[in-house]
């Protein structure tokens, strides 16, 4: 996304209210500092995010989108993030196809207690991204006012 | 359309810090829906939740959006606020400008821009909120303990006083866990047998109180105030209601060469046996892994000698099903394996040995009968060497020991010295430490106690090397304070092994969907709030299971567990959660999907008339969410091909109006 001319990659974060997002607030806590292009989206459980919203994000200009949840195993509600795993693994395949590069997204496993992890994460993601340059792609020339 | 109220909370100088409120404020006055806007010191103290509720009265607001610190912490507290205020509590939106912004941002102006977008996205979405009410659900007014040391058992007792039934579910042969294990407690010295075993007494009498000793947690199901839990009683082969535990049996066994573990395998038991003499329930046991007549058919004395009649060679495993409304989750503690440390010669020499098992050598019903000697030879020591912090605080060796403080070890190794240096004033006690952690009252005083009138000699520094040579142990270490190397000739080496959580718990969290730690405690639901609350509603915490603790601290957080325990079963009903599932009859095509997703079994179909195009009516299946069961997962707005899911305070649209927000 281009900020006053000047590219600043914009990265849309869904992070589950039980571990990522408590991961992220433990961030805040401990004062790890983490790019402010990372913007959170709280969501219950990472299966609640829609493959639609990652596109959506694409569409209206974000640069990198980034899924958190449970650890495998320690899904709050039992198996959410199985679901998770596999139903990005099938969009994540079909990114290329789309015209996303596919680095663009990651699903990362962010515990309550990785506070670091959280705030690692989000460094290297936002690196990552700035490297790819901005995403053009799946803009939708529709949103632009 | 919605008439918003914003509120920026300054939060001291947590947000005001690095974040401009005022600009933030004045930047979301614009936004569509938005009427009012404002900030303020403090927006959860009572002059600002005033604030709002006069806001919400003079402006006429349908929904409110505070920018304060975590949801986690004040959602609860503004949407009792709203209440308070005549609107619905789930119209309240949070934008969470401290945790995610001010705190992590040290730049003014880079907190400011970020903090009008986390508000931008709240308000965008509660612009889509609408009012939800909870269902309510009951409460079956029945805790279930999982773990019988003192954690377990004083929970146990606190919520059967207050006249709630307990199960107790204990994977050994019987209740006491560590506590029974142990000599003398730190900082009094008085024996930990005398004041457990009372307490063991008052469990078995207590007629609130179900023991399932030998059992296990099979499976969980269900949610707070509902949980359907089923046990596995193992099979013991001694019918326990008939048992007297008179003990011939343990005594008549031919197998007599099976290791103790209560003993920690410093002694040998019976195939069938009684753990120790103050067990509860006091039943003998049959280890099958032991047995003559369970492996081959062959044997069948204990049998013949019990006059009661008690031995069930056919005795099976029996599933238990039982509901609960609270769970309390005991599971305790181990010492770490000392395998990978090869360096301490503990599997070279008998003559290392934990401190558990130093323990049960000073015990007088131990393998010695309370005498200190040495395991190798049994002949007394004269020179004893303690090594603290085995595998603790070890950040560089964390593939073999633990990085945290084990917390406990210092003290009871001052008690050990103390105690060996008062009965056999003729040895010599070395103690090899990092550092001596004594916070804890009356306990700087007894460590000193140790040093200055019981001369121990205790040296920081960390030990390299342990040798045996001849029926010697030379222990290598380094004196930091007097910068130089010694080697100390010893008859006996005890190490203070760093404690873990129990290998039951991890498989425990996954059945309770309880978090836990890297180190596999479990995880609280605030550090500091909510200290004896698993996140996850209706579990709850007592004991070393959620950190490493010593009995005193134990035993406050047990009845601090029951205290919450007895709060949530004198409830007769509880309010549900109002973010659930919800079906659009209309758009779905009944074709099971969502129903093969959902974790709960919440989703079944139901059979309905719709009207049809000229006239005509026409039966067809649809989906429908049962909201008592339904826990707001999610899992089926996705699974759901036709869209016809959707998940109340988590809207398509809601979710989707964020992630415009946000890339706006």
């Amino acid at each position: 996304m281009q900020v006053n001319g000047e590219y600043k990659p914009l990265i849309v974060a869904f992070c589950c209210n039980w571990c990522s997002y408590a991961g992220a607030d433990l961030a805040g806590t401990n004062r790890s500092n983490y790019p402010d292009n990372v913007k959170i989206i709280k969501v219950p459980c990472s299966c609640r995010v829609n493959p639609m919203f990652i596109l959506r994000a694409f569409q209206r200009g974000a640069d990198g989108v980034i899924l958190c949840g449970c650890h495998p195993g320690d899904c709050h509600y039992t198996s959410g993030n199985y679901y998770t795993r596999r139903r990005m693994a099938l969009l994540f395949s079909m990114l290329n196809f789309l015209g996303i590069e596919k680095e663009r997204t990651r699903v990362e496993w962010v515990s309550a207690a990785e506070g670091a992890k959280f705030a690692a994460t989000m460094n290297e993601f936002t690196e990552a991204v700035a490297k790819l340059g901005e995403n053009k792609r799946l803009e939708d020339l529709r949103c632009k006012r | 359309m919605q008439r918003i109220g914003v509120f920026v909370c300054w939060c001291g100088s947590n947000i005001a810090g690095t974040v401009d409120v005022q600009a933030v404020s004045e930047a979301l006055k614009n936004e569509p829906g938005v009427v009012f806007s404002t900030n303020y010191q403090y927006m959860c103290s009572q002059a600002g939740q005033e604030l709002i509720i006069n806001s919400v009265k003079e402006h006429n607001l349908t929904g409110i959006v505070v920018c304060s610190c975590s949801p986690r912490m004040h959602e609860a507290t503004f949407r009792k606020t709203a209440a308070a205020a005549g609107i619905n509590p789930y119209m309240v939106e949070i934008a969470n400008i401290r945790e995610q912004c001010s705190w992590i941002h040290k730049d003014m102006e880079i907190g400011t821009e970020k903090a009008i977008i986390l508000g931008k996205a709240a308000i965008a979405k509660v612009n889509l909120n609408a009012p939800l009410t909870p269902g309510e659900s009951p409460v079956t007014k029945r805790a279930l303990v999982i773990g019988g040391g003192i954690a377990g058992i004083q929970t146990a007792l606190d919520i059967a006083e207050a006249g709630f039934p307990v199960d107790i579910v204990e994977t050994k042969p019987t209740i006491g866990g560590k506590m029974a294990q142990i000599d003398k407690t730190f900082p009094t010295l008085d024996c930990a047998a005398c004041i457990l075993t009372p307490k063991m007494v008052d469990v078995a009498q207590n007629d609130k109180i179900r023991i399932f000793s030998y059992s296990e947690v099979e499976d969980v199901k269900g949610f707070v105030g509902n949980f359907d839990v089923k046990i596995k009683k193992k099979a013991r082969y001694v019918k326990e209601d008939i048992c007297t535990g008179c003990g011939v049996c343990t005594e008549k066994c031919p197998m007599k060469k099976v290791p103790n573990e209560f003993n920690l395998g410093m002694d040998n038991r019976r195939a069938i046996y009684i753990p120790f003499a103050q067990a509860v329930p006091k039943v003998a046991t049959i280890d099958p892994n032991a047995c003559n007549m369970l492996k081959s058919g062959k044997c069948g004395l204990c049998a013949k000698v019990c006059t009661a009649g008690a031995i069930d060679y056919t005795q099976k495993d029996e599933i238990i099903e039982e509901k609960y409304g609270a769970i309390v989750a005991a599971t305790g503690f181990n010492p770490i394996s000392m395998d990978k440390f090869d360096e301490y010669a503990y599997n070279q020499s008998k003559d290392v040995i934990t401190s558990l098992e130093f323990e049960r050598l000073t015990n007088a019903a131990g393998p010695t009968a309370g005498k200190l000697l040495r395991p190798s030879d049994g002949k007394h020591p004269h020179k004893i060497v303690f090594v603290q912090c085995v595998g603790s605080r070890c950040e560089s060796c964390a593939e073999k020991g633990k990085e945290y403080c084990s917390k406990i070890c210092c003290m009871y190794t001052a008690k050990h010295a103390m105690l060996t240096r008062d009965k056999y004033p003729d040895t010599e006690v070395y103690v090899f430490y990092i550092d001596v952690r004594t916070p804890g009252k009356a306990f700087d005083e007894f460590y000193r106690r140790a040093v200055e009138e019981y001369n121990v000699h205790y040296i920081k520094g960390m030990v390299g090397k342990i040798s045996p040579e001849g029926d010697k142990l030379m222990v290598r270490g380094s004196d930091l304070l007097n910068n130089k190397q010694l080697t100390i000739d010893a008859d006996l080496v005890v190490l203070a092994a760093a404690i873990e959580p129990d290998k039951s718990a991890r498989p425990l969290a996954t059945m309770l969907t309880a978090s836990m730690d890297t180190n596999d405690f479990f995880t609280e639901a605030h550090p500091k709030l909510r200290p004896v609350e698993s996140p996850t509603a209706g579990v709850f915490l007592s004991g070393a299971c959620q950190g490493p603790k010593d009995i005193p601290e134990t035993v406050s957080q047990a009845s601090a567990a029951a205290a919450k325990v007895i709060g949530l079963l004198a409830k007769d009903k509880l309010t549900g959660n109002p973010c659930v599932a919800q079906a659009n009859e209309l758009m779905c095509n009944g074709c099971s999907s969502c129903e093969k997703v959902c974790p709960y079994g919440a989703i079944t179909y139901v059979d309905k008339e719709f009207r049809m195009p000229n006239r005509t009516t026409a039966i067809r299946r649809v989906a429908s969410v049962n909201p008592a069961v339904c826990q707001g997962c999610g899992a089926c707005t996705v699974a759901c091909p036709s869209g016809a899911m959707d998940l109340n305070g988590f809207l398509n649209k809601q979710i989707i109006a964020e992630v415009d927000a946000i890339c706006k």
